[in-house]
């Protein structure tokens, strides 16, 4: 039955991505042609501290089996110190996850520059292929308000 | 009720290759709001944009989103072109499907597929656009310019030759700084005040500037291209405007024991004196510590002699407040001090001298008048060593981490100038490594070397002592693989530079911010080299990190230039996606200033109506538009969700969220 229900649904990842270094780098993965799986769907925030826990909390309960964070290296944040923020609280943010079930390996924060399109590639195939094996998210099942 | 238009593009077979491009608008013509949706070979051509501007106008849509390449690429292309139809240009969303759709996937199912959810996602966010109208600020067209060594006056001069008003700050009773100290420069060897002094003379009769010497800044309010500043000018006990700089004061002044800091305090100067000749302003001041009218009301001397009456013992700290477009800091270095590093005898020995006393040994208008002595006994030293690194490079957590970059040159320089002047001296030069890069600067360290015979010892040293009357130095020759001892009659110590330690205040004042070690940090390591993260704040000289009078110079420039281009500007247009506070739900706890930083939120006491007729008074957040650089830290700090960014609210993510997430 499960094994059923896998290979029907593709798995659902979204990934925010900071508009300065990550989203460049994956339109420099798009420009090379390298390519990663299409369940990855981009979200673009001005920085990568943009992104509130919230977000990632309605993208497990709406049915997402895992967010991904993309933002600058560190000390390369735009706005000079964003992405020492998002680290520290996105930390916080996947233990708590961890404990509720939601295994660590559905979240994951990477810091992408513009120029890493092939490093952009290389993580969002390593991330789908983990989700991919992890399958489903059932964890916030019961909580996931479906229309 | 929207009307939203789809706007899907072939670009070429860039996305037609592999998207369905008919089927994406199909799909979307369907969606709630979507009122017309139709694809297109080349929406960023001249047609393309027409059609668009046509449907906006025959189906008077509320927004549209294009469904084409990169944001990145035209989304700056089809908000002009939805103005020109009377839109709002941020109702206007672009969904990725070249780049993150159509380049990276074969599959045209899975790619047409992909392009419709991106498309939905677009127009998801789209229902929660609000029309926004970037705010527009005035500009003081005056610039001010805190320090006044050659960074400051450089780009004063800049600026002011451009037309504009400049102010200088400068602590000191006169302007020049630590190049006015120097004796020559490398690596052509002109004196230094042969090329600074016309500049300091330029700055005081240019018609555009003025200079505050012998003030600070003390408080600064405002934003880019409307600082509000407040200068604190320090009692002088001299009025400026009458005294003619004529001197007598200094040569009655009974009191004559001051250390000369000018001079690195290698001889005294009178409680009333003028640093040095060629000082810009002109002007005598009075050292209160010393003054013995001052302390204890007797003497007078120098007010009864004074010719132009200009001494007033009752003269107190004034205050001005100026208005400014754009701030340039330039406040400088000073030679670390050498408390950790006994081991070279500084304190003990008065023959252990840093460099900058050296330049003021060797300098004309110094303590020697030119002649090199010894400060013990006033003989000449006939075995100099000069220790490198003295400081710098240091990770033991004695001295600084970084390279004072200075210091291989000026040695090189000092060792050549001694052999020259006096060529019975010996020199020798302890170095870890010897550092030219910059233009004719090997080729100058080489003559040192080779024409100078100047013995370059590849080691560090590990102590200096007194030895009968000498100092021997003791180091390692890594070379020869040898200890050796020099008996030396000179020893200069190559000392690390660090930022001037009022920086650290006035960064505070400027919200802008600094490193481990104190120079303050730019906009960007490679590209905003002179700009800081605080709009209208611009960097220029060693307060940024260490440089030579070439890249001061030059990094003076860059900054009025860039001063330049923002006072030219009559308004600023801001960008419009900043962040605004919810008044109703604000607690005003704070925490959004706290993690700001552009110092954009500031707080307001507001009256609120709370029914029957009665109002209550609270604190609430005010983000002030023109210095919010809208990176959404305070949205998700905020404890109430009172904060929220225009272009990219919570709502809007979430929706964004909602559409990818719907299966
Ligand atoms: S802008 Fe990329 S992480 Fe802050």
């Amino acid at each position: 039955m499960q094994e059923i229900e896998k290979n029907q649904k593709k798995p659902l990842i979204v990934a925010f991505c900071c508009n300065w270094c990550s989203y460049a780098g994956a339109d420099l993965a798009g420009s090379s042609r390298l390519s990663y799986p299409a369940e990855v769907k981009i979200i673009k925030v001005p920085c990568s501290c943009r992104v509130n826990p919230i977000f990632i909390l309605k993208a497990f309960q709406r049915g997402a089996d895992g967010v991904i964070l993309c933002g600058c290296h560190p000390g390369d944040c735009h706005y000079s110190e964003g992405n020492y923020r998002t680290r520290r609280r996105m930390g916080l943010l996947f233990s708590m996850l961890n404990y509720f079930g939601i295994e660590k390996e559905r979240t994951r924060i990477e810091w992408v520059s513009a120029a890493e399109g092939a490093k952009f590639s290389a993580v969002m195939n390593d991330f789908a292929k983990t989700i991919n094996e992890l399958g489903e998210n059932r964890r916030l099942e019961d909580l996931r308000c479906k229309d | 009720m929207h009307r939203i238009g789809v706007f899907v593009c072939h670009c070429g077979s860039n996305i037609a290759a592999t998207v369905d491009v008919e089927r994406v608008s199909n799909a979307l013509a369907h969606e709630p709001g979507v009122v017309h949706s139709v694809n297109y070979q080349y929406m960023c051509s001249e047609n393309g944009q027409q059609l668009i501007k046509n449907a906006i106008k025959e189906h008077n849509l509320s927004g549209i989103v294009v469904c084409s390449c990169s944001p990145r690429m035209h989304e700056a292309t089809f908000r002009k072109t939805a103005e020109a139809a009377g839109l709002n240009p941020y109702m206007v969303e672009i969904a990725n499907i070249r780049e993150q759709c159509s380049w990276i996937h074969k599959d045209v199912e899975e790619a047409t597929e992909k392009a419709i959810v991106l498309a939905r996602t677009a127009v998801a966010k789209l229902t929660l656009n609000k029309p926004l109208v970037a705010g527009e600020t005035g500009v003081t067209k005056r610039a001010l310019v805190i320090g006044g060594g050659i960074a400051g006056i450089q780009a004063a001069l800049d600026i002011a030759d451009a037309g504009y008003e400049v102010d200088i700050v400068e602590k000191n009773p006169t302007i020049g700084g630590r190049m006015a100290q120097l004796d020559k420069t490398f690596p052509t060897l002109d004196c230094s005040a042969c090329i600074l002094t016309p500049k300091m003379v330029d700055c005081a009769q240019h018609e555009k500037i003025n200079i505050y010497s012998y003030s600070e800044v003390d408080k600064v309010k405002g934003f880019v291209g409307n600082f509000k500043v407040t200068i604190k000018k320090k009692a002088r006990y001299v009025d400026e405007t009458k005294c003619t700089g004529c001197g007598v004061c200094m040569t009655n002044c009974p009191s004559k024991k001051g250390l000369n800091s000018f001079n690195m305090d290698l001889n005294t100067r009178p409680a009333i004196y003028i640093p040095f000749a060629q000082a810009i302003p002109n002007v005598a001041v009075i050292d209160p510590e010393q003054c013995i009218k001052l302390k204890s009301g007797k003497c007078g001397l120098c007010s009864m002699k004074c010719g132009a009456n200009a001494i007033d013992y009752k003269q107190q700290d004034s205050f001005v407040e100026r208005e400014y477009g754009a701030i340039v800091v330039a406040t400088g270095f000073k030679p670390i001090s050498l408390e950790n590093f006994n081991e070279y005898g500084y304190a003990d020995n008065k023959d252990v001298i840093t460099s900058l006393e050296l330049e003021r040994l060797m300098n004309a208008a110094g303590p020697s008048k030119g002649t090199l002595v010894r400060p013990s006994d006033g003989e000449h030293p006939h075995v100099i060593t000069f220790i490198q690194c003295v400081g710098s490079r240091d990770v033991s957590g004695c001295g600084k981490p970084y390279c004072s970059k200075i210091c291989c040159m000026y040695t090189a320089k000092h060792a050549m100038l001694i052999r020259e002047k006096y060529p019975d001296t010996q020199v020798n030069v302890f170095y870890i490594d010897v550092r030219t890069p910059g233009k004719n600067y090997d080729e100058f360290y080489r003559r040192a070397v080779e024409q100078y015979g100047v013995n370059y010892i590849k080691g560090m040293v590990g102590k200096v002592y007194n030895e009968n009357g000498k100092l021997m130095v003791q180091g390692s020759n890594l070379i020869d693989n040898e200890q050796v001892t020099i008996a030396s009659d000179l020893v200069v110590l190559a000392t690390a530079i660090e930022p001037d330690p009022s920086v650290k205040d006035l960064a505070t004042k400027l919200t802008i911010s600094i490193d481990t070690n104190n120079f303050l940090t730019e906009a960007h390591a490679k590209l905003k080299p002179v700009e800081c993260a605080t709009a209208g704040v611009y960097l220029a000289g060693v307060c940024q990190g260490p440089k030579d009078i070439p890249e001061t110079v030059a990094q003076a420039s860059a900054a009025a230039s860039k001063v330049i281009g923002l006072l030219a500007k009559d308004k600023l247009k801001g960008n419009p996606c900043v962040a605004h506070a919810n008044e109703m739900t604000c607690t005003g706890c704070s925490q959004c200033a706290e993690v700001c930083p552009y110092g954009a939120i500031t707080y307001e006491n507001k009256e609120f109506r709370i029914g029957g007729g009665k109002t209550e008074k609270r604190r609430v957040a005010s983000v002030n538009p023109a210095v919010c650089q809208g990176c959404g830290a305070c949205t998700v700090t905020c404890p109430s969700g009172a904060m929220d960014l225009h272009g990219f609210s919570s709502a809007q993510i979430l929706k964004e969220v909602e559409a990818i997430c719907k299966r």
